[in-house]
């Protein structure tokens, strides 16, 4: 798909996905929830919310290859860093 | 120019091709914020292993930050985010009055966003004494609760002021007319960081706010 003058991305409705995904991360971030529960919820809303960010406002979804391969790069750069630190746990 | 036109859906010209139909400043800006995704994750990786192996020098959500409050702040840049896009969508149309007010728009909710957080830091140092050095609930150890959360929402904080500044240059070079449906790269590329720091700060709000 290409991004056209014709064609936008919904921006407004990712904005009202956003803005509820958020206010629902506060609410689950304030509830009694296990803490292993709630983390699990809110990393999965995290990583929707920037997901979205990245594919939509970022237009990653309608870039090339190149850049899709850019975006992934620093993924296998972080996995080793994390891997790295928590060593240190 | 035909591939880079096709990346980004516009007929005409644009500047300097890297690779694979993307233009040399598009690329520039997206391998920077690799970088940054490398600064911003070493800073969340250090917090994550702090905030779990040292549980007690933590507070619960909302006992010491204010969460509602800053929720609207979050807000605010979800919805900065979207002015920026309407901006961008504004000059892919030629319509340089539409992009010239939605640049004022994010201007205008960026620096609401600075604005919130300082007064924010002021409210936690005055009136709970929550300064980078503050060892509210360690029994043992450093300040380790203190020295991260101003790390990470000050670098953050700081990449926002930067883009507010970068953000009014840009309006100023739109207001002399130097964007157009065919020479848009300044906008685009200004939008990138400044999405980026909203996604930046999706993350960080939840880390440091709500777990």
């Amino acid at each position: 798909m290409s991004l056209d003058k014709h064609t936008h991305p919904p921006y407004m409705t990712i904005w009202a996905v956003l803005a509820v995904l958020m206010f629902g991360k506060v609410a689950v971030g304030l509830s009694d929830l296990p803490q292993a529960v709630a983390v699990s919820i809110l990393v999965v809303i995290s990583l929707l919310s920037a997901g979205l960010v990245a594919l939509y406002y970022m237009h990653l979804r309608f870039e090339t290859k190149l850049l899709w391969a850019l975006a992934f790069l620093p993924f296998p750069l972080v996995a080793i860093l994390i891997l790295t630190v928590i060593q240190e746990w | 120019m035909e591939s880079h036109a096709a990346a980004v859906g516009l007929p005409g010209r644009q500047p300097e091709i890297a690779l694979e139909g993307v233009y040399t400043k598009k690329l520039g800006m997206w391998i920077f914020l690799l970088s940054e995704v490398m600064f911003f994750t070493s800073l969340i990786g250090a917090y994550v292993i702090l905030r779990f192996a040292n549980p007690e020098h933590f507070a619960s959500p909302g006992e010491v930050l204010n969460v509602p409050l800053t929720a609207i702040n979050t807000f605010v840049l979800i919805c900065s985010s979207v002015s920026m896009v309407k901006a961008f969508a504004a000059l892919q149309n030629g319509d340089q009055k539409g992009l010239q007010l939605w640049l004022l728009v994010t201007i205008v909710l960026g620096s609401a966003f600075v604005g919130v957080q300082i007064y924010e830091y002021i409210q936690l140092a005055a009136h709970e004494g929550f300064v980078p050095s503050a060892d509210l609930y360690a029994a043992h150890g450093g300040p380790l609760y203190g020295s991260t959360f101003y790390v990470m929402t000050g670098f953050h904080g700081t990449h926002v002021t930067l883009g507010v500044l970068a953000l009014i240059f840009v309006l100023m070079q739109a207001r002399k007319g130097a964007y157009t449906p065919q020479n848009l790269g300044g906008v685009e590329i200004v939008g990138l960081y400044w999405h980026f720091v909203d996604l930046v700060w999706i993350v960080l709000f939840t880390i440091v706010y709500l777990i």
